[in-house]
């Protein structure tokens, strides 16, 4: 009778005696799950995904929780979506419901922003190469350049899924702080004089049919180019037809909203889920991050740098500013080019442009990724 | 192959095929553009 008492009660303390003889991984992965938890809910820093990102860290690290274990409830919503990729291209059908390509389309030149604003991704490749990261790690790493939190994940759960946790999660942190990463480099790289360069308003010259055809045409010229990446052209397109073409309110609707929103819930969840302690707290982790915040100064600074060229080369007409949004985060970094421009010149609004610019840097990402895999997959590494 | 040449394959070869994917992309949408005008809107006398 005793005997089974004290197991009992054993068995209740287990959990604590393991946090303390064991547990100083998981005891930081508490605090890191709190911080984030604390970010998303009190400082509104990309609430949707850093709430079940905590909350997964959170219960993953709870001393024998096996949450994150086989058949736990994080390790199946892990198995249902993001091993399989599912996850990452639904939220990528929402993405393409959700955006007006608009702006892009009224002036398609500024496409070529998008592709300079993916320069950070291939840079970073190099630098993570140097430090003697692995070709497919490496190359997830510097995915992070793409500035966004989908395609990170797509890449990185098929390529080097142990680094998943870190990757997702320097990927969304660094998408939020945006704002606070791209005004000192906008600032340093341009002078005064051209960041009062005005653009004008943008006049709407695109009709409803190029609108619809616009999809579908991505959808064909980047699949041929790079099949492997066609899923996640696909996917955001599909989203996007939905939208041009008016026909299917209903799914566009359920996409930008309920797909979306349950979707995030499980894929942060399933995130969080790949930060145990033991795993994620390694030196690697610290990298990835470092490097992640590389990548995105370094597409920021190649935008600003491609705005100069082309500002140069139009005799001051463009505004380099623009530049500087060619990268994934929307609308936020066409909202800080914005921001930047008024601070200069009251009366400069380079909103529409840098959206153009900012939905550029959106398929600039994704194709780069698409090349990326379709390159790796000719050289045999995939 | 070493570090060095994946890299350097990567940037010329990807990077180079982003950029120019990107930039087919646009003269494709230039093209669609000229192709399928947005038709003038009709003004009270018209109609």
């Amino acid at each position: 009778m005793i005997d089974n008492v004290v197991a009992g009660l054993s068995g209740l303390a287990a959990g604590v005696v393991y946090l303390f003889t064991q547990g100083l991984p998981n005891a930081i992965m508490l605090v890191v799950g709190g911080t984030l938890l604390y970010l998303g809910a009190k400082k509104n820093v990309e609430p949707l995904l850093l709430i079940p990102i905590g909350m997964g860290c959170v219960l993953v690290n709870i001393p024998l929780s096996e949450l994150g274990g086989e058949g736990g409830l994080l390790r199946i919503f892990y198995e249902m979506g993001v091993a399989n990729e599912v996850f990452p291209l639904l939220i990528f059908v929402a993405i393409g419901a959700m955006t007006d390509f608009g702006p892009l389309l009224e002036n398609p030149r500024i496409l070529l922003f998008g592709a300079a604003g993916q320069f950070g991704i291939f840079l970073t490749l190099m630098l993570a190469l140097a430090l003697g990261f692995p070709a497919l790690e490496a190359v997830s790493i510097a995915i992070i350049g793409a500035c966004d939190g989908p395609t990170a994940i797509y890449v990185t759960s098929q390529y080097a899924p142990h680094l998943l946790g870190p990757v997702s999660v320097a990927a969304y942190s660094y998408m939020a702080l945006v704002p606070i990463i791209m005004p000192p480099i906008m600032r340093a790289l341009t002078t005064e004089k051209e960041r009062k360069v005005r653009m004008g308003s943008v006049k709407k010259t695109v009709s409803q049919t190029t609108k619809v055809l616009f999809p579908l045409v991505v959808t064909l010229v980047g699949g041929l180019i790079a099949p492997k990446g066609l899923p996640l052209l696909g996917t955001i397109m599909l989203g996007n037809f939905m939208r041009e073409s008016g026909a299917v309110a209903r799914l566009t609707k359920a996409s930008e909203n309920e797909v979306a929103n349950v979707v995030t819930l499980f894929l942060g969840l399933a995130i969080g889920g790949t930060m145990e302690g033991h795993a994620f707290l390694k030196p690697t982790t610290l990298a990835i991050f470092g490097m992640g915040f590389v990548a995105i100064s370094l597409d920021v600074a190649a935008g600003v740098l491609f705005g100069k060229l082309v500002c140069a080369m139009t005799g001051g007409k463009v505004n380099p500013l623009i530049g500087a949004a060619g990268i994934s985060a929307y609308p936020m970094a066409a909202r800080v080019v914005q921001t930047e421009g008024l601070r200069y010149d009251k009366k400069n609004h380079l909103l529409m442009h840098a959206a153009g610019a900012n939905t550029g840097g959106q398929i600039g990402s994704v194709v780069a990724a698409a090349v990326m895999l379709s390159v790796l997959k000719g050289m045999g590494l995939i | 192959m070493n570090n060095w040449d994946f890299g350097l394959t990567m940037l010329i070869v990807a990077g180079g095929g982003t950029f120019l994917t990107l930039w087919l992309l646009g003269l494709i949408i230039d093209l669609l553009k000229r192709l399928f005008p947005l038709a003038p809107e009709k003004s009270a006398n018209d109609r």
